[in-house]
């Protein structure tokens, strides 16, 4: 510690040069902190359903096919599942498509059952929306999205759903209430969702009566789940629909690996970034050590031993790179926001950047070591001849 | 003025090879830049091809009316009918309009990569289909037989898919299928699907009627009193479009998406690579101090001293820019991958490393260089010239 101010007044000697490669550090890591974000919200991706607890039932085959709603039944009897409910693809937006909106037509006394202590309702909203044939429950977030209340008429647009009455693609809805997630990592993933009810949704429908596109189950105890997945797909194996049923975590991440390797391209880039610095901050390095060869020598002379001038060295390295990774993680902690309006559904983590330190002390050793033995092994006689 | 220009910056470059290592920071760090810019913009590029390329100005997708994509889109044998009948439509031999009615299904296929499931489209077609679409062409095995279940599997799902060669079989819904052949189909998105014949799809699905018509027309210019006779027709709701129109509008999100991430990344890389050009360029000013307060001592202007300062700095990153281009197109020109696309189901692309990405980097690797080497350059030429001989 007391040799702290030493290495602070050798670090700012060219002041120019240790405030620019301070700088690309910092550009470093804040690269490195959006990156590994982005990367971590990936690998473990918020599927809106909490808990290890939930299992997911879709058609094996493709998860466009649907599955018979008799399913529900049979499942809801195989031992270990506590509660079955299920839903179907609506595939709305509202006025333009890029408006999209999680319309999801559910049972509710199954499905608020099976996601009971899960939401933030408020009794009599919920009580509202059992009530109303036509209501539905919005996310909060998505209320805001859109400025809607209590009593507004939402028309959406469904892709898929023609109405049998007058073969529109058109659904209207009353507003009757809202909801929120009370898990905050699952909040995002939930923050399109509009609850409306299958009843009306399958009445409704000019096609496709009767199905339903996925399967949610709570098991009564979750190191049980894939034993139960199994005893579910089992029941199906023969049939015209057989399923696949799989944890909901792992159902999410079979989509998130559809979109490809993204955890991969993002690193390689990151590869590319630090590699890159090594080399920048490296070569400022060693300048500054070639040039101050004459005091280091001077150093050497009054008495500090090898060891202690290549920890100073070295601590001199660790100073700048720590200081700048600091910098840099704080400024991509600030740029959170704005990724996650990019994307949408995904849960950044600043959990994510703690590796950064760790990164910015092994970066730190390896430019400074070069320089830093270089320092260590100066003979006194030939570096103080030497006037560079 | 010219001459001195030369003078000067002949010298420096002269000079270049003593003040290697902090040169070759401008050299790396923006070949670094340029690499990144360029393979993340050839995956957006690749992307945007392959879609692109699909579809021909006189070709036609038909839809149900409000339904954005094929996998979403309902059509009953009468629509198609009624389709059949349009004006406009190219006929074959035998006087029949050249209509591929078809059924878009999405089917689980491990990727072989990750080995877990993507979605992969089988898609129906029309007996017609090789007229309709005679850009299709098998380049491995048959084609499929109508009322067998038998596919053919476009080339770039047969690379990124597992169990897709000739004479595999593939379970589908409580059925086998095999795969009688490899086709290609000049690089477009369909070459990511498995085609098949529409009604054995149809009958494995359970679904009676169709997703999409696709037809060929007499020529581009009938595609407005082909539409005009669709959408003006009360017995059907359906959206006409053309197919470049169809399949552009599918591309533009992941492009814009991977072009908004690319140039966002590469900026802020930039920034830092400008960074080490300011270090480097300073401290090779400050090496040649001696050298040009002796240029200016003998008469050499502050323009020429500025240029040549500019100019090395330029150099550089010229050489930057290029060795980061070719860097990402040796490495990821052809390489290919897959992505979910706009249509919920699997595109199998190319990274496509174009010239304009390539000029595009250098473009980039100059501007870099320039913003380095102007602060650098301005020291140089302000250098109090009896200061800079009597520090030497």
């Amino acid at each position: 510690m007391k040799y702290l101010p030493l290495i602070w007044a050798t670090l700012w000697r060219k002041k120019t040069r240790t405030i620019f490669t301070l700088l690309s550090v910092v550009v470093a890591f804040l690269l490195f902190g959006m990156l590994e974000t982005v990367a971590h919200a990936f690998a473990h991706p918020s599927s809106g359903i909490t808990g290890a607890d939930k299992l997911v039932t879709t058609n094996k085959y493709s998860i466009t096919l649907a599955l018979p709603f008799s399913d529900a039944q049979q499942i809801r009897s195989v031992p270990g599942v506590s509660e079955v409910t299920w839903m179907s693809w609506f595939g709305g937006y509202y006025q333009e498509s890029k408006n999209f909106v999680f319309a999801l037509p559910i049972d509710t006394d199954s499905y608020f059952n099976l996601h009971r202590g899960e939401f933030i309702v408020d009794e009599g909203q919920l009580q509202a929306f059992r009530n109303t044939r036509t209501g539905a429950l919005l996310n909060s977030a998505l209320m805001k999205k859109f400025g809607w209340k209590v009593g507004d008429k939402v028309p959406l647009h469904s892709t898929i759903w023609t109405q049998k009455s007058d073969g529109s693609l058109d659904w209207t809805f009353d507003v009757v209430g809202s909801f929120s997630v009370k898990d905050p990592t699952q909040a995002s993933a939930q923050s399109l969702t509009l609850l409306f009810h299958y009843e009306l949704f399958d009445e409704g429908r000019s096609f496709g009566k009767g199905n339903v596109s996925w399967f949610e189950e709570r098991v009564s105890d979750p190191s049980q789940a894939l034993a139960i997945s199994n005893r579910i797909d089992a029941l199906f194996a023969n049939s015209p629909n057989e399923t696949k049923t799989q944890p909901a975590n792992d159902f999410q991440m079979a989509f998130i690996k559809q979109f490809g390797d993204i955890g991969f391209v993002l690193r390689a880039i990151l590869g590319a970034v630090f590699f890159t610095l090594l080399f920048l901050t490296g070569n400022t390095m060693m300048q500054s050590v070639r040039e101050r060869i004459p005091e280091l020598a001077v150093l050497k002379t009054l008495g500090f031993g090898d060891g202690k001038v290549l920890g100073l060295v070295l601590a001199e390295s660790l100073l700048l790179c720590v200081m700048a990774a600091f910098i840099g993680l704080a400024l991509s902690y600030a740029t959170l926001p704005i990724i996650k309006q990019g994307l949408q559904g995904l849960e950044l983590s600043p959990k994510a950047l703690i590796p950064g330190i760790g990164a910015a002390v092994l970066l730190a050793l390896i430019v400074g070591l070069p320089p830093a033995l270089r320092a260590m092994r100066l003979n006194i006689v030939d570096a103080l001849a030497d006037k560079r | 003025m010219f001459k001195q220009f030369a003078a000067v910056i002949s010298m420096s470059l002269q000079t270049l090879p003593q003040r290697m290592g902090a040169s070759s920071v401008i050299v790396i760090g923006i070949a670094g830049v340029v690499a990144v810019l360029v393979s993340v913009l050839a995956m957006g590029a690749g992307f945007r091809h392959t879609l692109a390329d699909t579809g021909r100005p006189d070709r036609v997708i038909i839809l149900r009316g409000g339904s954005d994509a094929e996998l979403n889109s309902n059509l009953t044998r009468t629509d198609a009918d009624t389709i059949s009948n349009a004006p406009g439509l190219a006929k074959d031999a035998g006087g029949r309009a050249l209509v591929s009615s078809e059924l878009v299904t999405v089917v689980n296929v491990p990727k072989i990569d990750t080995g877990t499931d993507a979605n992969v489209t089988l898609r129906g077609v029309g007996l017609r289909v090789a007229e309709v679409r005679p850009e299709l062409k098998i380049v491995n095995g048959r084609m499929f037989r109508p009322a067998v279940r038998e596919l053919i599997a476009g080339s770039g799902a047969a690379k990124q898919f597992r169990g897709l060669a000739v004479g595999s079989v593939l379970h589908l819904r409580n059925a086998d299928w095999t795969v009688t052949g490899v086709f290609t189909s000049n690089g477009d998105v369909h070459e990511s699907e498995l085609l098949a014949d529409v009604d054995t799809v149809g009958s494995s699905v359970e679904r009676n009627g169709y997703s999409s018509a696709v037809a060929l027309l007499t020529g581009a210019a009938e595609f407005s009193g082909f539409k005009d006779a669709l959408t003006t027709d009360p017995q059907l709701k359906v959206d006409v479009q053309r197919e470049p129109d169809y399949y552009a509008a599918q591309s533009k999100q992941l492009t814009k998406i991977i072009n908004v991430v690319g140039k966002t990344v590469a900026i802020i890389m930039a920034i830092g690579a400008m960074f080490g050009a300011l270090n480097s360029m300073y401290s090779a000013v400050a090496a040649r101090g001696l050298e040009i307060a002796t240029l200016r001592a003998i008469g050499f202007g502050a323009l020429p001293v500025l240029l040549s300062v500019m100019m090395e700095a330029l150099l550089l990153s010229l050489l930057g820019g290029i060795i980061g281009a070719s860097l990402a197109w040796l490495f990821f020109n052809g390489h290919s991958v897959s992505t979910l696309g706009g249509a919920f189901a699997q595109v199998v692309f190319q990274l496509t490393v174009t010239r304009t990405l390539i000029i595009t980097g250098i473009v980039w690797a100059c501007i870099i260089g320039l913003l380095g080497g102007f602060f650098p350059a301005l020291r140089a030429a302000r250098l109090p010239v009896a200061e800079a001989l009597r520090a030497a």
